[in-house]
């Protein structure tokens, strides 16, 4: 599949009262053309933080990209000048954010922030902007578009909120859509409605789409490859498919173990232990290894490379020779 | 199995004041004549969206929230007319655990001072006993003893939500009220809460009511759920019946929207249309019809009845046996 977007060796740091905190520390990986990935990963992990780097959006200057090549449409983003990012952002890559609550401007009528959007970059006129905005409100699936573009977003539920940061972000027609957790803040039933929706108009434009979220059954459904995050490294990435069925990594393993499900029975889940480490405070070596049942010496004093595994890449020791001998010399004595 | 709380009819309105100027005497019903009992030793799960009063239902038990109607009887007494001073002490049998570990607990107190508060509000004063049951507890919940000189601050999310937990078993209640306790957390974290509130009921002889409206965590954790809509239940029966067998329409495009994390299921999906009506003006006749694929006339004009089925299933609905 050709590439939109590659990602090599990012890594991004935060400096704070002199400590360094790598949020995202040497990650790699790439989005097909009309392809869906999904970052998984709990609190902390640099999920976010990844999706902030892409979009050149990361404070500065408490935050800085260290290292690492952003390639969209072959060209490296950490080139540009800030106003070709600014032509890029909104109508190439767009974003989507969790709290449809904070990420529109509560002064303006909803119809005129989206006409915005046109005027920005397409140099529509207002009156024209107004227009589309109606028109990309029916798209969305927002009832009587006309009445609503007129109307104010405290005016309005968290789902229609939601639609509205949708319609924003599909303005443009982008290449690329960022999601960072779109569902989250929302219901149930709403949020299947907007999982529906997001799926329906992606297949109608054919973007791509980069979706962050930390529940796997919201990754199950939308996603072909995923990638597992675990304290600033990726840890796993394959198929859907291939890491729901057999996931490798003890990190991956535990986190589908440890979600209730609705069809088994068993009483007690299974756990990981302990918690995720701050990342000022990040072990030498595999940084799991202190949460893994599995950890031998070698996890503890060298950190694993990414490897690939043929149908997935794998940050992990076990399964090498390193790990294997180490075994069996404990076995033997 | 003995009957340990009884709720009936009780309904609890909020007086909605919109503008400064123009004051409406709009009412938000938040509870409106909600019936069920919860028996010794049992979990009941409470499932439903933002909106539909299932907190205001954990605080009006605890008379956190005074109620405009209705009855409730704990262990045989009714709370209701307690005074004040009777309310604070049935309290003790009765807790609650909070959603935000990070808001719950006073930064400026020690772990073994916000553990130890609630036996000295309660009268307490043999400091050695005291300290007995602190370190006891802070062992039940998975804590260490170097902890308790530490400040909240110091302490990760699920950690936190130990201490919470800690504070509100210390006094060795009967029941207690978990209101969306794992809702915040990380998975990895949130199942060791799961297991070691499921190892407490075990272990103290606990009853729990668990609010929550992630329904697999629900489901693990409940013996019997109850499906709650704009201030009503509309469902409730064993964890079983709820999953196997939801009768009433809004649990059944309740329990489709879940997510299921395995790409090889595709299920079925009942997509609702719109959003939960406004609280202010409840739809007349059944306050579900709007969005209900079934919707007959009678759902328009008549609200049905929670009532019993023919499996034991109690649901409001006038289709039940027909859907």
């Amino acid at each position: 599949m050709e590439k939109l977007l590659e990602i090599k060796n990012l890594k991004t740091y935060f400096y704070k009262n002199q400590e360094v905190i790598p949020a995202v520390d040497g990650i790699s990986f790439s989005v097909g053309k009309g392809e869906t990935v999904a970052i998984v990963g709990e609190s902390g992990s640099g999920k976010s933080i990844t999706a902030l780097s892409i979009l050149g959006c990361i404070p500065t200057p408490s935050g800085k990209v260290e290292d690492g090549e952003i390639i969209f449409e072959g060209k490296n983003l950490f080139e540009k000048s800030k106003k070709e990012m600014r032509k890029i952002r909104g109508n190439e890559i767009s974003m989507i954010f969790q709290e449809p609550m904070t990420s529109l401007n509560p002064v303006y009528t909803v119809g005129r922030q989206l006409s915005e959007v046109f005027e920005l970059h397409q140099g529509t006129k207002r009156k024209e902007g107004f227009k589309k905005a109606i028109e990309l409100l029916r798209i969305v699936g927002i009832p009587s578009p006309e009445e609503r573009a007129k109307q104010y977003p405290h005016q309005m539920s968290g789902g229609m909120r939601q639609r509205i940061i949708i319609a924003m972000a599909l303005a443009c027609r982008p290449k690329l859509i960022i999601a960072d957790e779109p569902t989250t803040a929302l219901d149930v039933t709403v949020q299947a409605q907007i999982l529906d929706l997001i799926k329906n108009l992606k297949e109608e434009i054919g973007t791509s789409m980069l979706l962050i979220t930390h529940d796997l059954g919201v990754v199950a459904e939308m996603a072909e490859e995923v990638i597992v995050m675990y304290a600033g490294k990726v840890v796993e990435s394959a198929r859907v498919k291939d890491l729901f069925k057999d996931p490798k990594h003890p990190y991956t393993r535990g986190l589908l173990a440890s979600m209730p499900s609705l069809n088994s029975a068993n009483k007690r889940l299974n756990t990981i232990e302990g918690t995720v480490p701050k990342p000022t405070e990040f072990p030498k070596g595999c940084r799991f290894s202190p949460r893994c049942e599995f950890a031998k010496k070698i996890c503890k004093d060298l950190e694993p490379p990414l490897c690939d595994k043929g149908d997935r890449s794998l940050s992990c020791w076990m399964e090498t020779k390193e790990y294997t001998e180490e075994v069996k010399n404990e076995y033997s004595a | 199995m003995n009957t340990l709380l009884k709720i009936e009819n009780v309904s609890k309105c909020f007086p909605a004041s919109e503008g400064l100027f123009f004051k409406t005497n709009k009412k938000v019903t938040a509870l409106d004549g909600v019936t069920f009992d919860i028996k010794k030793g049992e979990i009941l799960g409470i499932v439903g969206e933002s909106g539909c009063g299932k907190s205001t239902l954990g605080r009006v038990i605890l008379r956190l929230l005074e109620a405009d109607s209705g009855k409730i009887c704990f262990d045989g007494k009714d709370i209701l007319s307690l005074s004040k001073t009777e309310m604070r002490e049935a309290r003790r049998d009765m807790q609650i655990v909070f959603q935000d570990p990070f808001a719950s607990l006073n930064p400026r107190m020690r772990v073994a001072e916000l553990i130890g508060e609630p036996l000295r509000l309660h009268g307490m004063k043999d400091v050695h006993e005291i300290n007995r049951r602190i370190e006891e507890i802070t062992e039940l919940v998975g804590l260490d003893k170097y902890h308790l000189k530490k400040y909240p601050h110091e302490f990760s999310g699920g950690q936190r939500q130990r201490i919470c937990i800690a504070r509100a078993l210390i006094l060795k209640p009967k029941l207690v009220i978990c209101d969306e306790a794992v809702s915040a957390l990380d998975v990895s974290i949130q199942s060791q809460i799961i297991n070691l509130l499921n190892d407490l009921k075990d272990e103290l002889g606990l009853t729990y009511m668990f609010i929550s409206h992630d329904l697999s965590v629900v489901k693990h954790i409940s013996d019997r759920v109850g499906v709650m809509y704009l201030g009503k239940i509309v469902e409730i029966t064993s964890v079983e019946n709820i999953f196997n067998e939801p009768r009433h329409p809004y649990t059944q495009a309740l329990i489709s929207a879940i997510p299921i994390p395995d790409p090889d299921i595709k299920k079925e999906r009942i997509i609702l249309k719109g959003d939960m009506p406004d609280p202010l003006n409840i739809p007349e006749g059944c306050r579900f019809h709007m969005r209900c694929i079934h919707a007959k006339e009678r759902c328009k004009k008549i609200e049905p009845e929670l009532k019993i089925n023919k499996k034991g299933h109690f649901v409001a609905c006038h289709l039940t046996d027909k859907i």
